[in-house]
């Protein structure tokens, strides 16, 4: 069955185990989502499903959005992705199936891809942890800076990928191999061990883990 | 956020031993020796209560063979089993970070 599910960051908390330890949580809430189109092979040259989340009303949409819901006679939806998959796994869906957080009950990872907090400019001691130079003994306007950043004349240019001050977060970000803490598929929430990528509020998209899971 | 709210609620315990900052209380609490479940007290004054939620807690001072010492327990941990208020002084302030430079005599709280 499907692998993935889009969802809306909520918040940390944490909570107590059946032995007293408080365990770090980020509760989710995910889903559902709707099966919106397929993607198939035959028509799109790829297979995979695209899902929508979060239900809004319809003047919230541009027309030709509103399009595609009025032609899948389905309540429009804000987020819209698609999701990879072999065609065999398009096929178990039907347009206007409803994905929940079930399909992770008993799964115990998931990886969760998120945009980070958007951390503007930033130099390259944030950045990156460059330990800059000495805050004293005749250091003159050079504390937070790089440093040298290549040679001379051979090879008289900058190599690329040079860590260089930029934007900072604001990125999309995967975290691998999340915890499942709880699945409560009445109420659609999930709760993850630790944190997750983005500000509350944020959407994630959360998929059975790549490589813990497996076997 | 409301939906978070909720969530913790079913985390909490129903019902708070009423206690504060001032009150020579004894914790008791849950311990797991190897194989064994006993319940060990814990008894000081509490010198801090802080946070809500899940994540609200609380400090216990002592003084335990001339060394003072300090715990802090999460109100709402299932291993804290009650609290038991010995006594209750009259505090004007909400931490009584000042105990710890005070011995003996200077140490003392005025009862309620």
């Amino acid at each position: 069955m499907s692998r993935a599910i889009l969802g809306k960051k909520l918040g940390m908390t944490r909570i107590f185990d059946e032995s007293g330890n408080q365990i770090p949580v980020t509760v989710l809430q995910a889903g559902p989502c709707k099966v919106l189109q397929k993607r198939t092979p035959a028509k799109h040259k790829y297979s995979a499903i695209q899902i929508g989340f979060e239900t809004v009303p319809s003047k919230k949409l541009n027309k030709p959005a509103k399009g595609i819901f009025e032609k899948l006679a389905l309540k429009p939806q804000k987020y819209l992705r698609e999701i990879r998959m072999t065609p065999d796994e398009v096929n178990e869906y039907k347009i206007g199936d409803d994905i929940t957080v079930s399909i992770f009950e008993g799964v115990e990872f998931v990886d969760v891809i998120g945009t980070s907090k958007g951390k503007g400019y930033q130099g390259v001691v944030k950045k990156y942890g460059f330990a800059g130079n000495t805050k004293t003994r005749g250091t003159h306007e050079v504390r937070r800076h790089p440093g040298s950043i290549g040679n001379c004349e051979w090879p008289g240019k900058v190599f690329k990928g040079r860590r260089l001050p930029g934007q900072m977060g604001n990125k999309r970000i995967t975290t691998q191999n999340v915890r499942i803490v709880k699945v409560d598929a009445e109420q659609n929430l999930i709760m993850l061990k630790g944190s997750v990528p983005g500000a509350r509020g944020g959407l994630v998209m959360l998929q059975k883990a790549l490589k813990k899971n497996k076997k | 956020m409301r939906a978070l709210y909720d969530i913790e609620k079913k985390y909490l315990k129903e019902k708070v031993d009423p206690f504060r900052v001032g009150d020579t209380v004894r914790v008791h609490l849950r311990v797991i020796e190897g194989e064994k479940e006993r319940v060990q007290v814990f008894q000081g004054v509490v010198i801090r209560r802080k946070g809500k939620g899940p994540t609200e807690n609380f400090t216990v001072r002592k003084i335990s063979y001339g060394i003072g010492v300090e715990r802090i327990f999460p109100v709402h941990s299932p291993r804290v089993e009650k609290v038991e208020v010995v006594r209750s002084a009259r505090v004007r302030r909400a931490k009584l970070y000042f105990l710890r430079k005070l011995r003996g005599k200077a140490a003392r709280l005025k009862e309620a």
